[in-house]
């Protein structure tokens, strides 16, 4: 390998991490820095930070404590529409938060399905607002994750393990002492912890669903400080806490070997002799059939009340959709700028992986809204940053998937080293003439992954973009908001409808465009 | 006796049929080029595969209404034998009761079965810190306990140097006489079959071919065995 070659890739892959830390780190900086004086933490601060951190442990507990049934039913069940419902056990990632809380509305709200049956036969209408609501999102959201990552564990020990089980005559408990708890012990904590940390730096739900002095997350709060009550100082400190906060759940999470999703296998399930019998299936067959009406319903109302709404959408709608569409374009480009100048120093130079990875995934601890401050605060005298909303909310947007896109990059390309480094370097390929004749070719698939991941994250995202933008610049998430707020319930529908649509399809584009002719 | 009536096992393109039996208390080997279904017969046998035509029996008696765990077969498969979270006493134990409790009388005929296989010092050690051998010998140890009269070996000793082999091999044989089981073992190794001093299978091109002496068969092979000799 020539030297010229290591000192680009080391040089871009540094400036990459850095860039990184600068808007992680540099934001909040930024925020203290204009903060004046000194500020306590008043009783409604302390209530944002308790109410985040119960929330957070509540919903990561119940997703997990529901996942388990779910996910062993599934991997010892065969029946059809498995396969689908696996693949749609990956959607909610992808999936806008807003979409998603307005399905909820539709079913668990004052006025949703859930509460007209009740007042058929004479009970009260049930509430979706406050913690419970809140956690009914979470739970919406990462039973799902859960259920996924549970599931590999489970499709993990090998098959020889149960048929050896079977031959010693094993019991059901027998199997769930021999293999199922010791997986569900290594399973577990990390896939918890994930959970935990993804609902500590909640946004959007808190913002739709909680509010009030009883059921704001610290993310909320900073919001309050800094649009309704311009108090920079709150902000900041918030903004601190809610780093430490997400930071030490990162840092334990890290520790804990947080298992990957990788979505490869999960479409086989595991032969059980000694389940069965009808009792363990009947309970098999209802879990499965709770998770799948629970999962599908909202999205089951969303499409009932927005196709008719299709029709008369509001004029806004095209010109939202269209701006959605460039941040998300946007991106995906910084996105995947970022992830593979990283990726490339952390295979090529392994020491300075060690520090770079780390800062890489701990972005996915950062706030969106504290970074979103800070480069107000930044642009402020520069510029008028509600002119720049929009590419500022690209660039958190950006940062936000860049963990992920990491995750699928750093094995793929130590992989493409590992098996063809030393050929290539035996043919003096450095370079460009690497990168592009064996690296990028070989990265296909998970550049396509990424580069889905970031566009149907960043299509859906309600975070940034409210502390910023007036109304002339509303994309997608957040015209369907304020539509929300407005209490037009059915021209909402019609939006939601649509930029669900728009998420998957971009993300069926970029995904679709690095598996196609790749040469496996 | 073991007697496969005309069975037929299917899965896809695949298929194998199998009409003969094994004499009680006899060693055979099973070859066969890899594909050929070596490791599905041993399936069939143990309950893991049915089969869509013909039945196994088992001393005159079908065996298919049989989950795995009630046939009389105890076996040992290509890896994964042991689990890695319990000692080499506890998956020997296994063998005798899968929920791990056993009484006085129990846990000396485990230990006495870690003593015939050689592991009389290594009974609270777990998988990782034992040799492939050792790994071996624990597996044994808990096919010893299981005392079936079927015993069927899918290659378990395929990850182990040609010495090691043949040691395993004199000590299955060993064990085998105290215990009078009827042993089916795949293996892809000539000298292993030789070894093992009985009859041997030849699986290819779809059919599981009578028993018939492994000397004679290997010392003077048929076509399909030849092609796999090379």
């Amino acid at each position: 390998m020539g030297r010229v070659a290591v000192t680009r890739t080391g040089i871009a892959g540094v400036a990459a991490t850095l860039a990184v830390l600068a808007l992680t780190f540099g934001t909040v900086a930024a925020v203290l820095i204009r903060a004046e004086g000194g500020f306590r933490l008043g009783p409604q601060d302390w209530a944002a930070i308790r109410f985040t951190l119960w929330q957070a442990a509540l919903s990561a507990l119940l997703s997990v404590a529901l996942a388990v049934p779910v996910a062993r039913a599934l991997a010892r069940r065969r029946f059809p529409g498995r396969a689908v419902l696996v693949t749609l056990m990956g959607a909610p990632f992808i999936l806008p938060v807003i979409v998603a809380v307005l399905g909820l509305l539709a079913v668990f709200g004052r006025s949703g399905w859930v509460s007209q049956a009740l007042g058929l036969i004479g009970f009260d209408p049930i509430g979706i607002y406050g913690l419970h609501g809140v956690i009914l999102a979470h739970v919406f959201f990462n039973l799902p994750l859960a259920t996924r990552l549970i599931l590999q564990g489970w499709l993990a020990i090998p098959a020889e393990r149960f048929r050896l089980a079977a031959t010693l005559d094993a019991t059901p408990r027998d199997i769930s002492r021999l293999l199922e708890r010791p997986m569900l012990r290594a399973v577990l904590p990390g896939t918890f912890m994930v959970i935990f940390l993804i609902c500590t730096t909640s946004f959007a739900v808190a913002l739709t669903l909680g509010g009030g002095p009883r059921a704001t997350t610290v993310e909320l709060a900073i919001y309050h400080a800094f649009r309704l009550d311009f108090d920079l100082s709150r902000a900041a400190v918030l903004a601190l806490i809610q780093l430490a906060m997400s930071g030490a759940a990162a840092l334990i999470a890290l520790r804990i070997a947080v298992p990957v999703v990788t979505g490869a296998g999960l479409d086989r399930s595991v032969r059980r002799w000694d389940a069965d019998r009808l009792a363990l299936r009947v309970i098999d067959a209802l879990w499965i059939t709770l998770a799948a009406t629970f999962l599908l319903t909202p999205l089951a109302a969303i499409a009932a009340r927005g196709l008719p709404a299709l029709a008369d959408l509001p004029v806004q709608v095209w010109a939202a959709a269209w701006r959605s569409l460039w941040v998300a374009g946007l991106s995906v480009a910084v996105t995947l700028v970022l992830a593979l100048a990283m990726t490339l120093a952390i295979v090529r130079h392994p020491r300075m992986g060690r520090w770079m990875e780390p800062v890489g995934y701990l972005a996915i601890a950062a706030s969106p809204l504290v970074i979103g401050t800070g480069l107000f605060l930044i642009l402020f005298p520069l510029t008028d940053p509600v002119a720049l909303a929009l590419p500022v909310t690209a660039l958190v947007n950006a940062v936000m998937a860049l963990p992920f896109a990491l995750r699928a990059l750093v094995p793929a390309a130590a992989e493409v080293e590992s098996r063809f480094g030393r050929l290539a370097d035996s043919l003096g390929m450095t370079g460009t003439a690497r990168l592009t004749r064996l690296t990028l070719p070989r990265l296909r698939r998970p550049l396509g992954f990424s580069a889905a991941l970031a566009g149907a994250l960043s299509m859906g995202d309600l975070g940034v973009v409210t502390l910023f933008a007036d109304p002339g610049q509303a994309t997608l998430p957040l015209l369907l908001y304020r539509l929300m707020a407005a209490y037009r319930m059915d021209q909402a529908a019609g939006v939601a409808l649509l930029l669900l649509g728009l998420s998957l399809a971009v993300f069926w584009i970029f995904d679709r465009g690095g598996r196609v002719n790749a040469d496996v | 006796m073991l007697t496969f009536e005309q069975v037929v096992l299917e899965q896809g393109d695949f298929r194998l049929t199998a009409d003969f039996s094994v004499t009680r208390g006899s060693r055979t080997a099973v070859m066969g080029p890899s594909g050929a279904g070596k490791s599905t017969l041993l399936a069939a046998i143990g309950g893991f595969f049915a089969p869509t035509q013909g039945r196994i029996l088992w001393q005159g008696a079908d065996l298919a209404a049989l989950s795995p765990g009630k046939r009389p077969v105890a076996m040992i498969f290509q890896d994964n034998n042991l689990f890695p979270h319990l000692t080499a006493f506890e998956n020997a134990a296994l063998g005798l009761r899968p929920s791990g409790r056993l009484n006085t009388k129990e846990t000396a005929r485990v230990q006495d079965a870690l003593a015939q296989v050689g592991l009389a010092g290594f009974a609270t050690r777990k998988p990782a810190t034992l040799s492939g051998g050792q790994q071996s010998r624990a597996a044994l140890a808990r096919m010893l306990v299981q005392d079936r009269p079927l015993v069927l070996l899918d290659e378990p000793f395929a990850a182990l140097g040609p010495a090691l082999r043949a040691e395993m091999i004199a000590l299955v044989k060993s064990l085998l006489v105290s215990t009078r089981a009827t042993l089916l073992m795949v293996t892809h190794d000539p000298a292993d079959a030789r070894a093992l001093g009985g009859d041997l299978v030849v699986v290819a091109d779809g059919v599981a071919h009578p028993p018939a002496l492994a000397g004679a068969l290997l010392d003077a092979p048929p076509a399909a065995l030849r092609e796999y000799l090379g």
